[in-house]
């Protein structure tokens, strides 16, 4: 059993009895919520006559089903449903007195993009959003997880959760990253390796050198990604990049508590004679930007690889990858460079960020989409939009022929009207390739790195971005 | 506000088999499906676009199996998208309980949230326990929470479930608000404990 880790002591930490079933109850600190699925835990509440005791514990915004075309976003939205989901949760924000982040506050965006901008993820805290990517705010060293939504009642009525404690691995990786290999491109050779339920049952710690020399936002792909690979959080340790990407924001400590909070996160840190229950070791060294040809976010192979055959798997694999050739129209032994793309997303919760828009428009640049591709940009927050405005990135996107839209979770589950049509296939910079992910029930989507995304669009299939650099 | 629910230690009936691996919540009930702000309706959208695409040979649609309470599947089940409108989909559908080789962890408690047990068996038993519903698929299966089997025929396999949510479901006490909200006085010398709270 893990002992003396970050995980460990947050975990303690946070600690408030054990139930009767020997679960843990677990305080969390910090509680995040959303349109899709927080309506029916707002009902159970008033069903049974619950109060919600710790207010100002729980921040809200609308991500999922917003528009991205800033034409319907006026309100009442055009879809009727979308309407009623967000007066849904603007009407329980205000009967709960709850924060919330409208459209067009300029503080709306994805949830996982705006609380780490607001300065409210923070080290050493438990978070906790009924979305499964929650994972990502483990980059400041919380721990942080998704939930369901009787789960999402049961933190508006108590601020605690019944949870059995996961096993820790740590995952580490070391080396410096080959240019045009981004940590989105780390975090898909890791599910390669480890599998897509390797992680079930623990948690990740991200250590090694690589971990540390990236900035948060990269830091967030990568932990954002932990559910992909079974793990429902995953965390980097606390360090002066963190501090240093706190300091300052709105809801970070300030004055006197920011020395003494400096002291406490560092305090939380996994000890260096930390037990853990798993320890895999990576070679930075080995990481090509990566491509998924599959239905699963396991299904990846390096760009200058072929889709592999029913042979080269492992006997646990064949079925799913016979099915993934089937339905991506695919067939083993076929290079996925030049493999043709229709559409183009940079965006999500997982590379919506400006780093992320950076290195896609260093690509975009000069050069112009291919006739015949849709290619869009989606910023994950207002607040990066705003900031990617500021230094001309949306005048680069546009010339090379990218849509320029505003702030929401968009095609990367195309709650909202961006859809992949029929069987399309998208290259795309989000995190789930499942089947129908993106809107459509046959549609195919190519997971990789924003610079790859801009890559397909501009040559029109899957290509090495190094080329292009 | 009651803090005992119904105990679940045996559940019976007709199974199910849907056979694959690493079906994810997206496949159970699509996105477009959680364009809503309430969970009722969402059973006759459980597997909607796989069933589509089968043309009534879905295993949700075929007649032999309208009616199932067990539902019996493979590795990874309920992976990615945290969503509850998956177990709520399935659990409206008719089902009362499902046996798989592995369950993907939020999945996993959401269903304990809603009274589903999930429990696990090896790849080799639920290929049999499949394979005999298969063969006869009007027979009752009976999952014993008590004893951790399931059994149907002259078949019974092994079946494994974590402890807390086991005894839960054998007390009773799977829906958690109540005994978490009872703790009220725990939960504020938690938070007092906390440097964090003072801060914001």
């Amino acid at each position: 059993m893990s002992q003396g880790t970050l995980f460990d002591k947050v975990w303690d930490l946070h600690t408030v009895a054990t139930l009767p079933s020997g679960q843990t109850q677990l305080f969390v600190g910090l509680h995040l919520i959303h349109e899709v699925t927080s309506p029916q835990a707002f009902a159970m509440l008033r069903e049974r006559g619950l109060k919600v005791p710790f207010p100002q514990r729980t921040v809200a915004t609308v991500d999922h089903i917003v528009p991205t075309q800033l034409q319907q976003r006026q309100r009442p939205f055009i879809d009727s449903l979308a309407e009623d989901m967000i007066v849904a949760l603007e009407q329980s924000c205000q009967e709960f007195g709850i924060r919330f982040y409208n459209i067009g506050s300029g503080k709306q965006g994805i949830v996982h993009v705006i609380a780490p901008e607001q300065g409210l993820t923070q080290p050493g805290m438990t978070i906790a959003c009924g979305d499964s990517h929650t994972s990502t705010h483990g980059a400041f060293g919380a721990i942080s997880f998704g939930i369901g939504t009787s789960q999402v009642r049961d933190v508006l009525a108590s601020q605690t959760l019944a949870m059995t404690k996961p096993k820790v691995r740590r995952v580490e990786v070391n080396g410096d990253l080959r240019p045009g290999v981004y940590a989105k491109d780390v975090v898909l050779h890791i599910i390669r390796k480890l599998g897509v339920k390797g992680g079930v049952g623990y948690a990740y710690e991200y250590a090694g050198t690589t971990f540390e020399a990236m900035s948060m936002e990269e830091r967030m792909t990568v932990c954002n990604m932990s559910i992909e690979g079974g793990a429902r959080c995953g965390y980097v340790n606390p360090d002066p990049i963190t501090f240093d990407y706190l300091q300052g924001r709105e809801f970070a400590p300030k004055g006197a508590d920011w020395d003494a909070a400096v002291a406490w996160w560092t305090s939380v840190r996994s000890d260096a004679d930390a037990e853990y229950d798993d320890v895999v070791v990576f070679d930075a060294a080995d990481i090509e930007p990566t491509v998924t040809w599959g239905i699963t976010p396991g299904q990846g192979i390096g760009v200058t690889e072929t889709i592999p055959t029913v042979d080269e798997l492992d006997e646990g694999d064949r079925s799913i990858a016979k099915e993934a050739y089937d339905y991506m129209q695919l067939a083993p032994g076929q290079a996925i460079a030049g493999t043709k793309v229709d559409v183009c997303f940079i965006g999500s919760c997982t590379n919506g960020r400006i780093s992320d828009l950076r290195e896609a428009a260093k690509v975009a640049q000069g050069r112009q989409v291919v006739e015949g591709i849709t290619a869009f940009v989606v910023p994950g927050s207002e607040s990066v939009k705003q900031a990617a405005e500021a230094e001309g990135l949306h005048e680069i996107f546009k010339a090379a022929g990218f849509e320029w839209r505003e702030a929401g979770c968009s095609m990367c589950l195309a709650m909202n009207p961006d859809k992949l049509q029929g069987n399309q296939i998208s290259a795309s910079s989000s995190n789930r390739n499942f089947k129908g992910r993106q809107g459509s029930a046959s549609g195919r989507t190519l997971l990789m790195s924003p610079a790859m995304v801009a890559a397909a669009a501009v040559t029109g299939t899957v290509t090495d971005v190094r080329e292009l650099l | 506000m009651s803090e005992i629910n119904s105990q679940v230690q045996r559940v019976s009936g007709t199974g199910l088999p849907l056979r694959g691996d690493d079906i994810d919540t997206d496949r159970i009930i699509p996105a477009r499906f959680l364009r809503c702000v309430t969970f009722d309706g969402l059973g006759e959208y459980a597997f909607v676009d796989d069933r589509t695409q089968l043309n009534g040979e879905h295993p949700f649609d075929q007649a032999q199996y309208q009616g199932a309470k067990l539902l019996v599947v493979n590795r990874n089940f309920g992976c990615g998208s945290s969503r509850e409108h998956a177990p709520q989909a399935i659990a409206r559908w008719g089902i009362g309980a499902i046996v798989g080789e592995s369950f993907a962890e939020i999945f996993f408690s959401n269903c304990v949230a809603i009274g589903i047990p999930c429990v696990t068996a090896s790849h080799e038993d639920v290929l049999a326990l499949q394979g005999a519903i298969e063969a006869n698929p009007s027979a009752s299966v009976s999952l014993d929470l008590v004893n951790l089997t399931a059994a149907i025929g002259d078949l019974t396999i092994t079946v494994t479930m974590k402890e807390g949510p086991r005894q839960a479901f054998l007390s009773g006490m799977w829906d958690s608000c109540g005994q978490l909200v009872s703790q009220g006085e725990a939960v504020q010398a938690t938070a007092g404990r906390l440097p964090y709270l003072a801060w914001a």
